[in-house]
């Protein structure tokens, strides 16, 4: 009889032991959870609901109209500069700056991992430095070299080497302002998603390209292709998510430059500062909402586009 | 052909790997011009500043911007190192803040065995695309509803769930063997004990990380002091170094922008540098999978 009161004993302990285990996993988590929740989770879901409605920060939110589609049915049928301009421009500045600076980050990174240690160390470091610059320094600086008038340095080079007879108003000219934000912004693209891949280039491991020899690999494309890329999955997804992201959070900066939101003509107009013009200008705060959801969407897309590509199959 | 594969990072040079030299270091210039050109600036006097045709390397530097910079006010009476004060203690504070939470949650995440820990890790894993000006609305209206406008804390509340810092932690913490936490646990340590007498300890190259993420993130953020708070000697250093073009004295100004962009540039710098292997041995567990 001692034994099963002590086996009974045990048990009891032993539940104890697993619930004290649960309440200390909890707390370890809990304010992680909270604050993601309240400032990542909860304003994705408020958008949705905002953008059904009409608000405008003074009376409370009301359904925009019947069905609440209303705000969506604008967006695609009566926002012509959403249509005209944001759209297609949002769409050439990501492609450009999102998928095109990952093809840029990745070659750069491969080509760091054909040379030395040492000198890979100091080239990385300077391809980084942009991207440290952040949102107002970047402005700042690249709006002193592209000034509109003959003191802007890079209007000065031209006007020098006779390239151009007068000043170019870079940031307020509609043909200029979108090509200076996408090179501006490959300019510091080369952050985390670029560290990740060369990391992962410098772990394949050396075996498996010599074995690709033996199999009748030719060249160093087919080694790429074959070879790295395959086992560098996982950080190649990582960069592609850290490439979208960048994209669209340097969104600001067409109206950084130009110093006007709307830009100049809707030449730099994205998404991002679509929705600040209705929110923050005009305060129709449900219809900016719902711009907002299809900029989520957008993001998804891209992003659903990257794990397609390099996600592993389950 | 089997030479070929040594090429990955080759112990010595040879001359097959000067065309990437003829590629990255063009490159590595080019990207650095900019950087040049912040230093350029600040030290430059006034009249190199408006100096036509403009000088792209400084003639004769000064460090006269700095110290016009570090006497300024402004219009309300606010002195500049008010801002750089408050951006120091805001940016130390949610590092600090940021790395025990997000370690403790990796922890769990990683060691932990509970129901919802793929699920959590999941849609954190998904929130890694997260762009927060997307959202920018709803979360000024809870920002708002929280009662943390103008207050302090909201330089640092809103930014402590960093879905890419957990992510790397929680990446790096896997790597740490399950039989060293048990051996602590029949020890008798709790679960506090673990994470900062084991896991912290071992997982330093991605605190060192996560940390340089969040600096940049903090001390570079105009946001907040933009939409969020009125009083003026609540702002941070970012907003304050933004405002320097846009008063009347744009002249004057220009130099302390010049010198105020060099201060709020050099920190990420350096400690980028002082980590930048600690960063790299982070990114090698980095993978999506």
């Amino acid at each position: 009889m001692a034994m099963t009161y002590t086996l009974e004993e045990l048990k009891e302990q032993r539940r104890k032991d697993k619930r004290k285990d649960k309440i200390s996993t909890l707390l370890l988590i809990l304010p992680y959870i909270i604050l993601f929740s309240t400032f990542i989770i909860i304003p994705v879901v408020f958008s949705m609901i905002l953008s059904f409605t009409y608000f405008d920060l003074i009376q409370a939110p009301r359904l925009a109209d019947a069905s609440g589609l209303y705000n969506y049915i604008t967006l695609f049928t009566q926002d012509t500069n959403f249509l005209k301009h944001v759209v297609p421009n949002t769409l050439k500045y990501a492609v450009l700056v999102g998928p095109g600076g990952y093809i840029l980050a990745f070659m750069f990174a491969w080509m760091l991992s054909q040379i030395q240690a040492k000198p890979r160390k100091y080239i990385s470091l300077a391809l980084y430095t942009p991207s440290m610059a952040g949102a107002i320094l970047m402005s700042v600086v690249w709006r002193t070299l592209f000034n509109g008038d003959r003191s802007g340095y890079i209007n000065s080079i031209l006007l020098k080497n006779e390239l151009i007879d007068e000043a170019i108003q870079f940031l307020i000219s509609p043909d200029h302002l979108m090509n200076i934000m996408i090179f501006v912004s490959l300019w510091g693209s080369m952050g985390i998603g670029f560290l990740a891949m060369l990391a992962g280039l410098l772990n394949v491991d050396k075996t498996l390209y010599e074995a690709g020899y033996v199999d009748g690999i030719k060249n160093r494309f087919q080694e790429i292709i074959y070879i790295t890329i395959p086992q560098m999955k996982p950080q190649m997804l990582f960069g592609a998510v850290m490439a979208i992201v960048g994209a669209f959070n340097t969104g600001y900066i067409g109206v950084a430059l130009s110093g006007a939101n709307p830009t100049p003509q809707y030449a730099g107009q994205l998404i991002i500062n679509h929705i600040e013009d209705y929110g923050f200008i005009r305060y129709e705060m449900g219809y900016a909402a719902a711009i907002s959801v299809m900029l989520l969407l957008i993001i998804l897309l891209f992003t659903r586009v990257a794990y397609a590509l390099f996600g592993e199959k389950d | 052909m089997a030479l070929k594969s040594m090429q990955v990072n080759p112990k010595r040079f040879d001359r097959t790997q000067l065309k990437f030299y003829y590629i990255l270091v063009p490159v590595a210039i080019f990207m650095l011009l900019p950087v040049v050109y912040i230093f350029s600036q600040a030290l430059k006097p006034l009249d190199e500043l408006f100096l036509f045709p403009p000088t792209f390397l400084v003639r004769k530097p000064t460090l006269q911007n700095f110290t016009d910079l570090f006497r300024a006010a402004t219009n309300t009476g606010v002195p500049m190192t008010r801002y750089l004060f408050n951006s120091i203690i805001i940016t130390v504070v949610a590092i600090f803040v940021t790395l025990v939470m997000t370690t403790s949650t990796a922890y769990a995440l990683s060691k932990k065995e509970f129901k919802a820990k793929k699920w959590l890790f999941r849609i954190n894993q998904t929130a890694l695309m997260f762009v927060a000006v997307a959202v920018l609305i709803p979360r000024y209206l809870i920002i708002d509803g929280l009662g943390l406008n103008d207050n302090f804390l909201v330089h640092i509340i809103p930014y402590l769930a960093m879905p890419v810092g957990l992510f790397l932690v929680k990446q790096f913490i896997d790597q740490v063997p399950n039989e060293l936490i048990e051996a602590a646990k029949i020890d008798g340590a709790n679960d506090l004990h673990i994470l900062f007498k084991i896991i912290i300890p071992l997982v330093r190259p991605a605190l060192a990380t996560v940390s340089i993420l969040v600096f940049q993130m903090i001390w570079n953020n105009p946001e907040s002091s933009n939409l969020y708070i009125i009083t003026e000697t609540k702002k941070t250093f970012v907003f304050y170094m933004s405002t320097l073009t846009n008063v009347q004295n744009a002249v004057a100004g220009a130099g302390m922008q010049a010198a105020s962009g060099l201060l709020l540039f050099l920190p990420n710098l350096i400690i980028f540098i002082f980590m930048q292997s600690r960063v790299m041995d982070t990114m090698s567990h980095s993978g999506i999978k």
